[in-house]
Parts: structure tokens; sequence; C-alpha cells
């Protein structure tokens, strides 16, 4: 029976799950070229944003958006030491960090945004309907749609796609491919998060007290959205680069969001029977 | 130090961050903290323009502290060489050296040489200077030395004279280092020095674009020598060159003076007025450059074929001969008077790329006509129009043609890259339209200009009519829409070289004869092409980090320069730990990784003949094969028109005096006084600020390329100036703020970036500010904005022609021009 639906719908087998995919960005070999901005907008045709100077160091691109799937954070650190300045510069290239429970996933109404066989999150184009309940779900303001004016559908979700494409034909993703300094990383996550704990090692073995890793399995900001198959090696606390502590799931608050609602219309209904039910 | 390497060289930058990985430690000295400090180890802070001041507290503190490699410098440098008496150094002559003319603004060298019988000083008089043939003089082969380093006239004794007081106060007074900073990297540098460790140097046009930028790179060659750090694994000075094969355009070359492979361009006001003269006035004795006759021979045969023989001195006098300096500034002040008529550009910008771009725009409506070739329209080729000088094109005279060209990967060719590698790439698509690769457009120029000049009976053309031209493949590849294209393999060969006789090719330039028998194109890079395209290699060599059979090096393949050094008199690595090119007694030759750069079964022990020529003449210690008596030089005798050793100027433009000698500026820099070049003077309250000009990583150069790419473009949308907290306060400046930067020449308007990675340095009492000012903008483009360039004054650095916009004086207000 649902073979004979299948056949008539002429629905596809989905493809055979693989090894997880994904990347491990380390802030501590970046050098703030952007050649993965560049490189992800060549690779999957996304327009320039505009060209206006932003005065904030050297980030003109601002936030990662519909047409702009990496970004590289500049993070000016200056403090004074006596007569001495001591001095960082620090950079990050930020993407969509492919949660193992992701947030904009759970609030796709359409089932456009999906999980491929590489476990990574996609967004099919030709079923989101723009509805954009993906947007304010996502916890690091990753997701976005598409503006009025461009080369994509207005109101569709865009996001980092993790170079889908190139992966069904075994090819590094292309800001990976682009990295001059091994700082972004591809490749199977398990392997990644090896990886990771002995570089953060490295790191810590040479006094870099401050590096840390951000979306490890088993870590504070894995507890909502699980292990982020895109994670990273921070040299500072995740808030110096915009990154939320503890990012959460809309599920797992909605009973407390819920219970607040219902105390503010209990209050606004309490208001509004104290004002006008006197003139009653 | 001088160099952005992780904006302006980021893939090659993986190799600085794969040495930290390892435990190498990164120093980044630079006016501007950049994304290269911010990856450094140690970040510190110099005022532009005092890059010798700080090179010679080095030096000072190795000689001071005796923590100089004595066995490499008593072996492999000229410490030991005795003087004349009749020298005079800057330090006991207020900053000049004996030998200056004041009124002519040159220096005649005579007095440098080292001490010896007077009949070789002819052969000093006639020193190469400049890019051509360095090192070739003097021809004294066995001069005066004293091996125990004591004697005053020994170089070694006068080095520590001359930098005696180049202390670290000095050195925080001038550039505006702080002391305690500038002592660690003495310790790091020398601590990482010697028979385990090797350092390296990495300078870009941060040094070169400075009015003494060869004397800077002089300095590293010092400090290097001192330390053993020359010939071997892991050190060296390296230049990263700014631009795609750069490197090749100077081997090649694209320089007025010279010929392929650094000969020297013959000169009338040299009197080479024959074959015969020239050769005369270049040949030396002493060192491999004793092989130049054969070098030029086979050029003359390479470009002239048949034509060429022994009777018409090859074809000599069909090279036009130098009146002057012909140099691009030079050219640009001719032309803005009048005196050149038609001008052709080759990937080149100079309306908003070169110095005091003013006045290059200026110059450009002087001409008859401008051919500009590039990828786009670019400000050059569209100066009739579109510059700020709001010119209505109908009082413009020039006619301009615009030839589209080729990108990279839609052409053959290869690249020449900083490190001496040619690589070959292939194309993949055809141009565009109209657009075609630059050799196209030189080939079938050429081929146009032999036409019309066939039937020509004017002796001056037979030049013309007789070079070799003959560039078009055998075969039309039929992928292909375009089917006149040159073969660029076809170039490679004939620079590799090849028999006159049967057209061989040759399989390096040890093969070449100075008897016609031989033709070659460009002599260092003999060997590219023996029977294959050596450039075209991409071969791993497992167990040899070397990768002898990737791509080629010139000369011969060889990585490292000079590598004999690598090994200690006796043939011997310095150590295990810095193995590279030893002597292997039992085959009684030189091995290691590396081709030998050094006569391969020379033994070590071999004794110099006093009464043979070349590379004869030098011991089996003698590393520096080029030079005429084996050594690296502490001293340069010769080859240099600024003085034979590193003296701390000012800049052109100071905001203060010179703190270490008499003499503000370089005695020998070429001025341009003219009224539309003011300079400012020393300490002018109107332009107290340093400025000084870099790109960054999202741009390129002018922005010719990078400015019509909107995904790079935004990412560096428009021009800005950077500048410290404390200026923007002192100058009522915000962020983002419309600020209007002024120099004697030009004023510009752009947007402030205040930022804490500039910062005020204390020198010589007073609070110097830097002004840092990206050169990436202009009218054409994506993206448009004012031109650095406009600030920057003319003037020549001696040695090499080149401008000074790494420290120049400006001064910036909050506001708009109008």
């Amino acid at each position: 029976m649902i073979d004979a639906y299948k056949r008539v719908m002429n629905l596809e087998e989905p493809p055979a799950p693989r090894a997880t995919k994904g990347f491990f960005t380390d802030a501590s070999l970046c050098i703030g070229c952007k050649a993965c901005e560049v490189a992800c907008k060549q690779w999957n045709q996304l327009p320039a944003d505009g060209f206006a100077l932003t005065g904030t160091s050297y980030d003109n691109t601002g936030a990662l958006g519909a047409t702009t799937w990496r970004h590289v954070q500049f993070i000016e650190q200056a403090k004074a030491n006596g007569a001495r300045q001591e001095q960082r510069w620090l950079f990050l290239s930020d993407v969509c960090k492919h949660c193992a429970n992701a947030a904009c996933l759970e609030a796709c109404p359409t089932g456009a945004l999906i999980r491929t066989e590489f476990d990574t999150v996609y967004v099919q184009q030709d079923i989101c309907n723009g509805c954009g309940f993906c947007v304010p779900a996502c916890p690091f303001g990753v997701i976005d749609r598409a503006p009025k004016h461009g080369q994509f559908e207005p109101g569709t979700a865009h996001k980092c796609t993790l170079c889908y494409d190139r992966l069904k034909d075994d090819m590094t993703p292309a800001c990976a491919k682009s990295c001059p300094t091994a700082s972004i990383q591809f490749g199977d996550l398990g392997e990644l998060q090896q990886r990771a704990r002995r570089r953060l090692g490295e790191l810590h073995a040479r006094g870099e007290s401050e590096a840390r890793l951000y979306g490890m399995p088993d870590s504070a900001e894995a507890q909502d959205v699980g292990p982020l198959h895109a994670f990273f090696l921070l040299l500072d606390e995740p808030k110096a680069y915009n990154l939320p502590d503890l990012p959460r799931l809309p599920r797992k608050t909605m009973l407390e969001r819920y219970a607040w609602s219902g105390v503010v219309a209990l209050g606004a209904a309490l208001v509004s029977a104290l004002v006008f039910g006197r003139r009653g | 130090m001088g160099s952005n390497m992780a904006e302006n060289h980021p893939v090659g930058f993986r190799w600085p961050m794969k040495a930290k990985e390892r435990g190498a430690t990164l120093i980044h000295v630079d006016p501007r903290f950049s994304r290269t400090s911010a990856s450094a180890d140690l970040y510190v802070p110099i005022r532009s323009g005092s890059d010798i001041a700080f090179l010679g507290g080095l030096i000072n503190y190795v000689l001071s502290n005796d923590k100089f490699f004595r066995e490499y410098v008593i072996a492999y440098t000229n410490a030991s060489t005795i003087l004349r008496e009749d020298y005079v150094d800057a330090e006991d002559n207020g900053g000049i050296f004996s030998g200056f003319d004041p009124k002519s603004g040159t220096y005649d060298n005579s007095t440098w040489a080292y001490a010896g019988p007077e009949q070789e000083a002819k052969e000093d008089a006639a020193a190469h200077t400049g890019h051509a043939m360095e090192g070739t003089s003097p021809a004294k082969h066995e001069p005066d030395r004293d091996e125990t380093l004591e004697h005053s006239r020994c170089v070694f004794q006068v080095l520590k004279r001359h930098y005696a007081r180049y202390t670290p106060e000095m050195v925080e007074q001038t550039c505006g280092t702080p002391k305690d900073l500038f002592l660690q990297v003495a310790e790091v540098l020398t601590k990482n020095s010697g028979r385990e460790r090797t350092s390296a140097i990495c300078y870009a046009v941060g040094w070169t674009q400075q009015s003494y930028g060869a004397q800077i790179i002089r300095a590293a060659g010092i400090l290097q020598l001192l330390l053993g750090n020359m010939g071997r694994p892991g050190g060296g000075i390296l230049a990263l060159r700014g631009h795609a094969s750069i490197q090749g355009s100077t081997d090649v070359p694209t320089l007025f003076d010279l010929l392929p492979g650094y000969l020297p361009h013959p000169s009338a006001v040299k009197g080479d007025e024959t074959l015969e003269q020239y050769m005369e006035e270049t040949a030396v004795r002493g060192g491999y450059w004793s092989n130049f006759p054969k070098f030029m021979i086979s050029l003359l045969k390479a470009w002239y074929g048949d034509a060429a023989s022994q009777e018409n001195e090859f074809g000599y006098q069909w090279i036009p001969k130098l009146t002057g300096d012909h140099s691009h500034l030079s050219t640009t002040a001719a032309m803005a008077d009048g005196h050149v008529k038609g001008f052709i550009v080759f990937g080149q910008n100079p309306a908003n790329g070169s110095p005091h771009a003013g006045l290059q725009r200026k110059a450009l409506r002087q001409l008859d006509w401008l051919v500009a070739i590039d990828l786009y329209e670019t400000e050059t080729a569209a100066f009739w129009y579109g510059g700020p000088e709001g010119w209505n094109p109908a009082d413009i005279k020039t006619e301009v043609f615009i030839l589209p060209t080729a990108g990279p990967p839609e052409k053959d060719g290869t690249f020449t890259n900083t490190q001496r590698l040619l690589q070959y790439h292939d194309k993949a698509v055809d141009p565009p339209g109209d657009s075609r690769s630059d050799l196209w457009i030189v080939y079938h120029l050429g081929r146009r200009l032999k036409n019309l000049y066939r039937q020509s009976a004017n002796a001056r053309d037979e030049g013309l009519k007789s070079l070799t031209w003959d560039y078009l493949p055998e075969q039309v590849d039929p992928r292909w829409r375009i089917t006149d294209e040159p073969s660029a393999e076809k170039v490679l060969m004939e620079i590799n070289g090849y028999r006159s006789s049967d057209g061989t090719q040759l399989p390096d330039f040890e093969q070449l004869k100075a008897d016609g028998s031989t033709a070659c194109g460009v002599w260092i890079y003999s060997g590219v092409f023996p029977d294959k395209n050596m450039a075209r290699r991409r071969g791993r060599t497992p167990d040899n980090y070397v990768d002898p059979e990737w791509g080629f090096a010139w000369p011969g393949n060889r990585r490292i320069l000079y590598n004999r050094a690598s090994a200690d008199p006796a043939g011997k690595p310095w150590s295990e730990r810095k193995k590279y090119v030893y002597w292997d007694a039992t085959a009684r030759k030189w091995t290691g990784p590396d081709v030998p750069d050094f006569p391969l079964k020379k033994a070590p022990n071999t004794q110099p003949k006093p009464d043979g020529t070349g590379v004869e003449l030098h011991s089996g210690s003698d590393p520096f094969t080029l030079k005429a008596d084996g050594r690296g030089w502490l001293f340069a005798p010769s080859g240099l028109k600024d003085g034979p050793l590193p003296t701390h100027y000012e800049p052109l433009e100071s905001p203060i005096k010179n703190p270490l000698y008499a003499r503000q500026d370089s005695p020998a820099v070429k001025r341009f006084p003219r009224p539309d070049n003011p300079i400012s003077p020393t300490g002018d309250p109107n332009y107290p600020y340093v400025a000084t000009t870099y790109r960054v990583t999202e741009q390129y150069t002018s922005g010719a390329m990078s400015r019509w790419s909107g995904w790079l473009s935004e990412l560096m949308p428009e021009m800005f100036a950077e500048i410290s907290p404390e200026l923007a306060l002192a100058r009522g400046i915000k962020n983002l703020d419309w600020i209007v930067v002024s120099s004697p020449r030009a004023r510009i308007e752009c947007r402030a970036l205040v930022t804490r990675r500039m910062r005020p340095l204390r020198v010589a009492g007073k609070l110097v500010h830097i002004v840092g000012l990206p050169y990436h903008w202009g009218y054409k483009g994506l993206v448009k904005g004012a031109m650095a360039n406009d600030l920057v004054q003319l003037s020549e650095e001696p040695n090499v022609y080149i401008q000074e916009d790494k420290a120049f004086s400006c001064n910036v207000h909050r506001g708009r021009l109008k």
C-alpha cells in the first residue's frame, strides 16, 4: 500500500544516512582574511549586501543573514597595563551551528527545513513558504528571510547549507577549502571533536588559559540545542563573540512562557476590571 | 618588519602560523597593530621611517654583547677585511661618508674599497649599482684580512664604531619603541640564532618604499650575517612580493636599467658605445658574475638569432642605450612637462596607484596617446573624464585606447613567486569578447610592427627586423575560440636557452657560451625547460621537506641561496638540527635535500687560485659565490649609491630632527624640486603627523581588479584613515566622521576609523601621531573613494628609484572638502 502510494506520488527513498559532518572553527588560528566569506558567496552565488562602512573595526559584514552565511567577527580589546598597552584583536568566522536539536527545524511548519543524510540542517527552497517561524526560533540569530528585492523569492528562509551540493560529491565546503590557516576545519564530527579537545589541551599548556570550546557534547551550551555540528574554539567568553552562554530551544521554554502570558493576561484583566469596572 | 604578512600575503602566512604551532616566536614590528600583530607573540610599535635605527640597535646589541656567531662571521663574511686608510665613516662626519659631492648629491665610492694594491681601484670605480649584478666589485679577491677582528680598520671594528651609539635608549628616542620591548626582541632573536637555531626576517614594501629602502634591507643583511642566519634552513631575509609574479617582473625584467637576469642595461652615459666597451665596463674577474659575457652574448643570440654574429657585435647596436634616469617617477615628471608623447600601461594604474597621483594625472593629459591594458577601465584609462579635478573632456588632447586583457585563468603562463619559484598554470577558459592575453597583445603588436618595417632600409630598423618573433604554436589548440594565441611555453623555451646550431634545449646555465653558439633569454631561469617544462612539475618528494620536484626555483632549482653556508668551513653541518647542504667526504661532493649552491665537487679545503677567474678565486669555504670575494658583505664596498653602511636618516618629511646625526635625511636621495611637488620642512606645524600608506586584505593594490567585485567591495567599501583615540580627541573627531587629510601636495576626504590599534609614540621627547591610509580607492569601480597617493611626494631612493610613501607628513581635520 505504502509502496504503491510512493510509486504514484513519484516519491524517492531518502538517501541513506552518512557520517555526521561538521565544522570546527578555531579562533586561535583565524587571521581575519575573510576568504571564507568570499568563497561562500562565490560558490553559493550569493549577492553582495551593499557597500557601507560600519566603523566597527574591520567588520563591514555585520551579521549572518539570508545572503551572508559566513561572517568574520573582529573584536578589538585593549587595556592599559602601566605604561604599556595590552592589546588583542580577536577574529572568528561565525556560521550556522547545524545544531543536533535544531530550533529552526522544530519551528518549521512546512517541512522545508530538514536534516540531511550528513546530519546537517538544510532549507528546501521549493517547500519554504516564507512564514518566518524559524527566524525567531534560532537562538543564535542565524537563519534569515530573503529581502524583498534580490535574487531569492522574497521572504524565504536561507542559511548555510554546509555546502550540501559539495558534500554530495565528496568535496570540502567552500569556506573550509579556502581557509589559508586551517582555522575552519571540516570533517566527521567525532573526529573534529577529538581534534578540538587535543587543540584545547595544547593551548592551555601554552598558557592560553582563556581558551575554551563552544558547542561540544555535555557542555552548558549543548543542554538544549544539543552538540553543535559547527562548533568553535574561542579565546574569550562566548559573549565576547556575541554567542549566548545558554542557547535555549523555544520548545523548552514554552510552559514558562505560557505561564508568563497567563500572568500578564490575568494582570491585564485585573487592571481593566479596576479601571473600567468603576464606570460600570 | 615592514610587512603586514597576514593581511597582504594571507596564503603565505599559513607557514608562519604553522611555525608558531611548532614553537616558533613570531615578532611583528610595525607602526600599526594589524592582523599580523594580532597573530604574533610579540607586537612592537615603531615610528614609520625609523627602521634603520631599530635594526642598527639590534646590530649594536649583538656586537656589544658578543652575541654574534663568531666562527660563521670570520669564515663567511668580510668582517676581517681591512678597509682603506682614507675611508671616513658617517659616524665621524656628521652622517655623511667619504666621497660625497654635495653639488651633485652623489657619492664617489672609491674610498669605500678594501685596502690593497692600487691597480684595482679602476675596477672599484666601475662598481655596479642598483639592481644589476649585485656584489661584483671590488675585484680584490685576497684583500688584507685580520681574522682576530682587532685591526682598527677591519670591517668588524668599523661596524662596531658605526653602530655604537644605536643603544636601546637611542632606539626608544628615535623609534618610539619602549626600551624593554626592544630588548625583548634582541634577546629572542639572539637566543634563536647560532648553531642549533636560525631566525628569518620577512619584509615587504614597508621597507622598500622609503627614501633609504635598500639600506634598511642591507641592515637586515648585516644582522642576519652576524647571527649566522644566511644560507641556512629557517634563516634568511624574505622579500614578500606585493603582486603575483612581481618577482618575475624584476627577473625578466620590466625595469628600465636592467636587461633580463640582472644584467646592466647599456648606457650612453657610461660610454657603452660598442659591445667591447660595454663588456669591458661591465666585466668582473671574481665570483660567478665573471661569466657575464656568456649570459650577455646568449641573450643577444636569443633576441636576434641568426642575425646576431661576431661581425655585427651580436646585434649589440640594436639595443637602445640609456641616456639617464628613465624610471617610472622620472618619466612621470618628464611627462608632466610635456616631454613624453605616448604611454602604454600594462596592468598598471598610476592615476591612483602611483605616488603623487595628482601629478600622475596631470602628466597623462600632456600625452598625445595613452594605451591602457587592463581587465577593467581603470582610473588611468578614465583620467580624462573621471578624476577629482573635474576636467572638461573637451580640453584633453590625449587619445585613450583601452585594450581589455585576460585574467590568469584565461591564459597559460608562469608565476614566479616570492621564493623565486616558477609555477606554470594552464588556461581554463577563453577570455570574454575582445579581451586578449598580455602575451597576445605584445606578440601581435610586435608582429604588426615588424610587418610595417619589413621594407625599411633604415639602419636603425634592423633590430626590429632581426628580432626573433616566432611564438605561434605549431598546432592550434582546438579547444579555444582564440586561434592566434602565441604559445607561452615557446617563450619559456627561449628563456631557458638552446643551442644555436640545432635548437636543442640547454640543461642549465653552466652550458652557456660567449661565442654565439648558445642562446638564452634569461640566464638565471636556464634549466626551467631542459627537455620538459619543469615549472609544470607538481611532484611531492617523500622524506624531503624541500620538495625539489615541485615547480622550478631559479637558479638551477636551488631553494635556499648560498646554502654552502649551512655547513661549517670544514663542510660539516653546523648542527644535526640544522643539517642542510654538507660535504660528503666519501663521494667527494656536496649533498643534501637541496641543490648545492656551490661548485659540486669543490672540496671545503680547496685553496683559492690567485691567477684564476670567477669562483676559482674563492676558497672551498667561501659560500657567497656571486660576490667577488665570496664573502657575505657586512660592509658594502660597492653596489650602493647612498653609503657602505646603513645609517639612520629621517624621512624626507619628518616631525623631528635626526637624533643621531647632523645630517637630517639621506644625502643621495633624488628629489624633484618643482612647484607641484612641495615638501614640508622638518617639524612643520602645518603637517605635524606621520602618514603611512598600506593595503588591506579585502582590496588589491589600486583596486583596479578588486573594486569591480561586489564580494570584495562589500568587505571594504570606503576609503578611511585609521587614527588613535588620542589624536581623535585632540582633533575633535569621532569614529566614522568625515575628515580631511592634507599634505603639502593635496587634500583628500575620507572617513575616520578611530581605533586603539593606532597609538601615538613618544619620539625625541615629542608625542608623534601616526595616520594610517589604505590606498585602494579611486573614481572607477563599484566602490569609490579618495586616493591616498594624491598626498605622497615624488622622490627617488637612489639605488632602485622608489618613492617614499611609508612615512610623510600630514594633517587631519574634521569635516569635508566642500
